[in-house]
C-alpha cells in the first residue's frame, strides 16, 4: 500500500527528500553543529519559514482542495503560538521566581511563589493574579494539548455554524476574517488575561536550558519544524490522494453535485476545517518560540491574508505549490524588508525597497492572479509539457473555489 | 434699593465709631485700617490674609470695593518713605500717579525708586475675589455681576449667602436674576442654617438635570462607616443611612478593619507579618519548633507563629472563629455625616427624581451616539452596497479608496486654507480622484475576474495592500489633520446630559443626501436601470443594446467615488492615516451582508443594527471599546447563522440562486 502511494505521487517522495537534504544542510553550514556559514539569527529564520510551509499546506488543503477561501488560518497559527507560549512564559518565570526567593531566610510558600510569578507576568498590564485561562499553564503536557485543542475547537464550532447554515464562497471569507479580527481585537485588551497588546515575550528561552546556546536551540526547532513539515506533508497528501481527496476536490468545483451525490459535504468542509486549524496550531506552536515574541498584532485580518497570497503565488491546488509560495515570499520579504537590498537611484526619486517592497508585492500579487493562476508551480508544469485541458474558458465547476481553466491539471 | 442704601448707612455709621476707636484724629479711616495690616498686606499670604480681608470688609467703608479691587489687580503701591498705602497708575518715565484711597484724589507722580508693589499671589487673589463678589452683585456693570455669579458659582461661599439674596431683589436684567434666584437656590442647599428653607429649596430642583445641582446635591448624602456594640442602643443625633451585614454590604476585611482601628479588636496577623515574624525569630535553623525547610508550608508557618505567640514573642494570631465573634458583636452602619433625616430624606428622593431623568435622558444620548455611528457605517458601506451589493464584485480596497478621498481632503486643505472652501472643493474633487481610480481598477483588474469573487477579494486585497503602503510613502505614518470649517464645531447640547457634536449632524445628513442620490440614480436614472440589467443578467442586457462593459465601469467607478466623498466625512472627525480604510472595511462588509445584499435598505438598517450594537454594548462596559467590537463582530457571526442572507434578503430570481 505505502509502495504503490508512494508510487503514484513521486513528488511526496521528491519533497521529503529535498526536505531533509535541506535540513542536513543548514545543520553542516550552522553555528551549532557545523562550520558556521550560516548566523544563528539565520537558522532562527529558516526554521520559522519551514513553520510557514507547514501552515501553507494547510492553507493550500483548505483553499486549493476544498475551495474555502479561510481569512483565518493565521488566527489559528497565532492561537497555536499563545498556547504554547503560555506555558514557556510562566516555565522561565517561575525558574526565575525560584532562583531569586531561593536566598530568601523562609523558605516561600507555593501560594508566595504563584504570587510573585502573577506579579513579574501581569505586572505591566497593572494585575497580579492569574487568569483563569492560564490554569493549565504550569503543566507542559496540558499546554501541547491545548495548542490542538483550542485551535480544533474554535475552527469545530466556527465551522459547525457557517457551513450549517450554508455560507459560501466570499460570505465565508469575510465571515473567516471578521472572526480573525474579533479574536484578534479580544486578544488586545488588558483584561483578556494574555497581557493585552504586549503579548507573551522572551519565548526563546527554553525554561531548563539556560546552559545550551541558542544556536544548537535553534538547530532543535530547525529539525522540529521540518520534521512537523514531512510529516504535515505525508498526511496531508495520503489524505488528498484517495477517495477523501476526489470528495474534497468535487465540493470545491462543484458543491451542489457531490450534495446530491449523497455525500455529507458540511462533514467534509469541517473535517478539512478542523484538520487544517490543528495543523496551522502545530505551526505556530513551533513558529513562535523561534520568533521570541507573541503579540495580538500577529492575529490581524492581513496576516491571514498573506497567507492566502503565499499559496496563491506558490500555486493553488497542490501542496508542494504552497511550500513553494510560502517559502519564497517569505524569504524575499525579509530580504527586501531588512534593508539588504541596494536602493535605485532613478535620478529624480530614490526607490527605497523597505518602504516599496509592499507595493511590489501587492501588486506582483495581483499579476499573479490574473494571468498565472498556477503560480510558480505553473513551471513545473511548463517544464514537463503539461498543459491544462481546453475547457473554452470554463472553470471546473460553478463554485467560487473552483479552479480555473488555466489552473486545472488535465 | 432705598432700604438697602439705609441698611447700608447703618451698618457704616456702626462701623466708622469702630474705626474711630483706632485711629480717632485721623480723616483717612482707609489709610489707618491698611496701616494697621500693613505687614501682612504688603507681605501676603494665602493662610494668613483671610482674617485682614474680613476687616476690611467688615469695616463697611464704601472705599473698600476699590481696595478690594486695586489690590487684586496688584495696583497697590506702598511708599518707601512712610509705609503709606495708594493705587498707582504708571504715566511716562516710569512715573508713578499715586491716588489716595479715602478721597480718591490723586497726590502726584512719583519715581519708581521710593515705591514698593504690592504683588498678591494667585491664592490671595482668589480670596479677594470671593471678597469682591458680594460688592460686584451690585455693580452697575452687568458684565461685572456676571462675573461674580461665575466666580460664585466655581466657589460656593456660605458669607456670601446673604448679599446675593439681597442681590435678588434690585436685579434689573431678567437673565441675570434668573441666575441670581437660581445661585441662591443651590447655595441655599448647601449651606442656609434654616432648615425648613433648605428642604424648600431641594424641592424646588427636584429633577433638574444640571450637574450643578447633583453636585450641590451629593454632598448633603455623603457617609461614613462606623459601627457601635451589637446590644448598645444607637446614638440618637446620628443619622442612619443603612445598616450593614458584615460579608453582604460590607466585605468582612473591611468590616474587622474598622473596629481594628478604633481598637475595638486586635489587628489580624497578615501572611507576610507572619514570614517576617519568623524570619526575626529564626534559633539553629528552627523556628518555634519548627525546622526552617518545613516552612514552605503555611499550616507549618502558623504552628511555629503559634508557637512563638504562646512564648510571647510576638502577639497570638487572631483565628477565623475570634473574628467572626468580634464581628457578630457589633453592629456596623452608613451614618449621613449630614444629621438632619429630614434634609437628607428629601436630597435622596430630589436626587432619586433626578437620576431617572438623568437616565431617560442618557438613552436618549445614546440613541443619539449610535444613530451617528450608524451613519459612519452607512456613509462607509453605501459604495460598497453599489459595488458588491449590486454588482456583487468584492473590493477589498474599497477601504483604501476610503482613505484615498480623506487625503485628497487633506492635500485640498495645504492649497486653499479657507476650511468652508476646502471643505466645498474636497468633496467633488474626492470623488473624482476616487472614481478614476475606481474606474482604472475596474478596468484593468476587476475585468479580468467577473465570477471569480475569490480571486477578486485576494487580488484587490493585493491593491489595498499596495495602496496603502504608496500612501504611507507619500504622507508617512504620522496621522494628519483634516480640520473642519468653524461652523463645524462645538456641539449641540439640549441639556447637561444630551449633546451631539455638529460635525456628527453633518455626517447623518451627508449619509441621508447619499441614501436619497443612491435610490435616484439606481431608480430614475438610465444608468440605474442599465446596472440591474447587466447585473440580472449581462448577456440578455448586452442583446438588448446595452455596453456590459461600460456600464460596469461606471457603476463601479461611482460605488468608488461614494467612497472617496465617505473620506473626507470621516476624515473629518477621525485622523487621516494610511490605516484609516482598514479600520472599517470589515465593518462595511458586515453592513452590506447584515443588511443583505443587494438592497439598500438592507444595508441601511444594518449599519443601525451594528451601529446600535456597538454602542449598546460599549455602554454596559464604557471602559472597554475593543471589547465592544469584539462581541458586535461575534454577534453578528452568530447572527448570520440564523439569517444568513441578511435582514432583508432577496427572493426569487434577483437572488442568484
Amino acid at each position: 500500500m505505502t509502495r504503490s502511494f508512494f508510487a503514484r505521487h513521486p513528488s511526496v517522495l521528491v519533497f521529503i527528500a529535498c526536505l531533509a537534504f535541506f535540513t542536513l544542510l543548514v545543520t553542516i553550514l550552522s553555528e551549532g553543529l557545523g562550520i558556521g556559514v550560516i548566523s544563528t539569527s539565520f537558522v532562527k529564520t529558516l526554521g520559522k519559514t519551514l513553520c510557514l510551509c507547514l501552515v501553507a499546506i494547510a492553507m493550500d488543503l483548505v483553499w486549493g482542495y476544498a475551495g474555502i477561501l479561510s481569512l483565518g488560518h493565521m488566527a489559528f497559527f497565532g492561537l497555536g503560538g499563545y498556547m504554547i507560549g503560555m506555558w514557556l512564559m510562566y516555565e522561565r518565570t517561575r525558574d526565575i521566581v525560584v532562583t531569586s526567593l531561593a536566598d530568601v531566610e523562609i523558605p516561600p510558600t507555593p501560594q508566595e511563589i504563584s504570587d510573585a510569578i502573577g506579579n513579574q507576568i501581569f505586572g505591566v498590564v497593572g494585575s497580579s493574579d492569574f487568569p483563569a485561562v492560564w490554569a493549565f499553564a504550569p503543566s507542559l503536557p496540558a499546554q501541547l494539548a491545548l495548542v490542538v485543542l483550542v485551535p480544533g475547537l474554535l475552527a469545530l464550532v466556527f465551522g459547525w455554524l457557517a457551513f450549517r447554515s450554508r455560507v459560501t464562497g466570499v460570505y465565508l471569507s469575510i465571515l473567516t476574517q471578521a472572526m480573525t479580527l474579533a479574536l484578534a481585537l479580544y486578544l488586545f485588551q488588558n483584561d483578556s488575561g494574555l497581557r493585552g497588546n504586549n503579548g507573551l515575550s522572551g519565548l526563546q528561552n527554553l525554561p531548563g536550558a539556560d546552559t545550551i546556546p541558542q544556536s544548537l536551540i535553534s538547530l532543535w526547532f530547525l529539525w522540529g519544524s521540518a520534521l512537523a513539515l514531512g510529516l504535515g506533508y505525508l498526511l496531508l497528501a495520503w489524505v488528498v490522494s484517495g477517495k477523501f481527496g476526489s470528495v474534497i476536490r468535487g465540493i470545491r468545483d462543484d458543491e451542489a453535485r457531490v450534495r446530491f451525490l449523497g455525500y455529507s459535504v458540511e462533514g467534509y468542509k469541517l473535517f478539512v476545517f478542523v484538520l487544517t486549524a490543528v495543523i496551522a496550531g502545530i505551526a505556530g506552536a513551533l513558529y513562535y518560540p523561534q520568533a521570541g515574541i507573541i503579540n495580538p498584532a500577529e492575529l490581524a485580518p492581513i496576516a491571514s491574508v498573506y497567507l492566502a497570497v503565499w499559496v496563491a503565488i506558490g500555486g493553488r491546488g497542490r501542496l508542494y505549490g504552497a511550500v513553494i509560495g510560502a517559502a519564497f515570499v517569505s524569504l524575499v520579504s525579509t530580504w527586501f524588508t531588512s534593508g539588504q537590498v541596494p536602493p535605485v537611484d532613478l535620478g529624480f526619486y530614490t526607490i527605497n525597497w523597505v518602504d516599496w517592497w509592499q507595493v511590489v508585492l501587492g501588486l506582483s500579487f495581483v499579476l499573479v492572479t490574473i494571468y498565472a493562476p498556477k503560480g510558480i508551480a505553473g513551471l513545473f508544469d511548463l517544464a514537463a509539457g503539461r498543459f491544462p485541458p481546453r475547457r473554452h474558458g470554463a472553470a471546473l465547476g460553478p463554485d467560487d473555489g473552483a479552479l480555473r481553466e488555466k489552473e486545472a491539471e488535465e | 434699593m432705598r432700604y438697602l442704601r439705609a441698611a447700608l448707612a447703618g451698618l457704616i455709621l456702626l462701623a466708622v465709631p469702630l474705626v474711630a476707636q483706632q485711629a480717632p484724629e485721623s480723616g483717612t479711616p482707609v489709610q489707618d485700617l491698611l496701616q494697621t495690616h500693613a505687614d501682612q498686606i504688603a507681605k501676603s499670604s494665602r493662610r494668613t490674609i483671610q482674617p485682614v480681608i474680613d476687616a476690611l470688609v467688615a469695616s463697611g467703608l464704601p472705599q473698600i470695593e476699590t481696595v478690594l479691587a486695586t489690590w487684586q489687580a496688584r495696583e497697590i503701591w506702598q511708599r518707601e518713605s512712610d509705609g503709606l498705602f495708594f493705587a498707582a497708575t504708571e504715566t511716562d518715565n516710569s512715573l508713578f500717579e499715586l491716588t489716595d484711597f479715602d478721597t480718591g484724589e490723586p497726590i502726584g507722580a512719583f519715581p519708581r525708586d521710593g515705591l514698593a508693589q504690592v504683588k498678591p499671589n494667585s491664592g490671595v487673589q482668589g480670596l479677594i475675589a470671593t471678597a469682591l463678589v458680594q460688592f460686584q452683585l451690585n455693580s452697575p456693570d452687568p458684565a461685572q455681576r456676571r462675573q461674580a455669579l461665575d466666580s460664585l458659582a466655581r466657589a460656593p461661599d456660605a458669607t456670601l449667602l446673604a448679599p446675593l439674596r439681597a442681590s435678588i431683589e434690585p436685579e434689573t436684567d431678567p437673565d441675570i436674576r434668573a441666575r441670581k434666584q437660581r445661585l441662591a437656590t443651590l447655595l441655599t442647599i448647601a449651606h442656609d442654617s434654616n432648615e425648613a428653607a433648605r428642604i424648600a429649596a431641594i424641592a424646588e430642583v427636584s429633577g433638574d438635570l444640571s450637574v450643578d445641582v447633583r453636585a450641590t446635591l451629593n454632598p448633603l448624602l455623603s457617609t461614613h462607616r462606623t459601627f457601635a456594640a451589637a446590644d448598645a442602643p444607637l446614638a440618637g443625633d446620628q443619622n442612619v443611612a443603612r445598616t450593614l451585614v458584615p460579608g453582604r454590604d460590607i466585605p468582612v476585611t473591611e468590616a474587622y478593619a474598622l473596629l481594628v482601628a478604633a481598637g475595638d479588636a486586635p489587628a489580624l496577623v497578615s501572611e507576610g507579618a507572619i514570614r517576617e515574624a519568623l524570619a526575626v525569630n529564626i534559633a539553629e535553623g528552627r523556628v518555634g519548633g519548627v525546622p526552617i525547610a518545613a516552612l514552605s508550608d503555611p499550616e507549618a508557618r502558623n504552628r511555629a507563629y503559634d508557637a512563638l505567640a504562646a512564648a510571647g514573642a510576638v502577639p497570638p494570631r487572631v483565628d477565623t472563629a475570634e473574628r467572626d465573634a468580634s464581628l457578630a458583636a457589633h453592629r456596623f452602619y452608613d451614618v449621613y455625616d449630614e444629621p438632619s433625616a429630614a434634609l437628607t430624606d428629601a436630597a435622596q428622593q430630589a436626587l432619586g427624581s433626578i437620576e431617572t431623568r438623568v437616565g431617560i435622558n442618557q438613552a436618549l444620548d445614546l440613541g443619539l451616539d449610535a444613530l451617528s455611528l450608524a451613519s459612519i457605517y452607512f456613509l462607509a458601506a453605501i459604495g460598497l452596497a453599489i459595488t458588491f451589493g449590486v454588482m456583487g464584485v468584492i473590493n477589498m480596497a474599497h477601504g483604501e479608496f476610503i482613505m484615498m478621498g480623506a487625503y485628497t481632503g487633506y492635500v485640498v486643505q495645504q492649497v486653499i486654507p479657507d476650511y468652508t472652501v476646502s471643505i466645498l472643493v474636497a468633496l467633488p474633487l474626492a470623488f473624482a480622484v476616487t472614481f478614476a481610480a475606481g474606474v482604472a481598477m475596474e478596468r484593468l483588474v476587476i475585468r479580468h475576474l467577473y465570477h471569480r469573487p475569490l480571486e477578486t477579494l485576494l487580488a484587490t486585497f493585493g491593491i489595498s495592500i499596495a495602496l496603502q503602503q504608496i500612501a504611507k510613502n507619500i504622507f508617512g505614518t504620522q496621522a494628519r489633520p483634516l480640520t473642519s470649517p468653524g461652523w463645524l464645531d462645538g456641539a449641540w447640547v439640549l441639556n447637561d446630559v444630551v449633546s451631539i457634536s455638529y460635525i456628527r449632524i453633518a455626517i447623518f445628513v451627508l449619509a441621508l443626501i447619499f441614501l436619497t442620490l443612491f435610490l435616484f440614480i439606481m431608480r430614475h436614472t438610465r444608468l440605474g436601470l442599465e446596472t440591474r440589467a447587466v447585473t440580472q443578467n449581462p448577456r440578455m442586457a448586452a442583446s438588448m443594446g446595452i455596453n456590459p462593459d461600460r456600464v460596469n465601469m461606471l457603476s463601479f467607478g461611482l460605488g468608488s467615488g461614494i467612497a472617496g466623498v465617505a473620506g473626507v466625512a470621516i476624515g473629518l472627525y477621525a485622523k487621516v492615516t494610511s490605516e484609516l480604510g482598514q479600520d472599517y472595511i470589515v465593518q462595511s462588509f458586515m453592513t452590506v451582508v447584515v443588511g443583505g445584499v443587494g438592497n439598500i435598505w438592507g444595508t441601511l438598517l444594518g449599519a443601525t443594527m451594528i451601529g446600535s450594537l456597538q454602542k449598546g454594548i460599549e455602554w454596559l462596559n464604557p471602559s472597554n471599546t475593543l471589547a465592544a467590537q469584539t462581541y458586535m463582530i461575534v454577534f453578528i457571526i452568530i447572527f448570520i447563522q440564523f439569517r444568513p442572507r441578511g435582514i432583508i434578503a432577496l427572493r426569487g430570481r434577483a437572488a442568484g440562486d
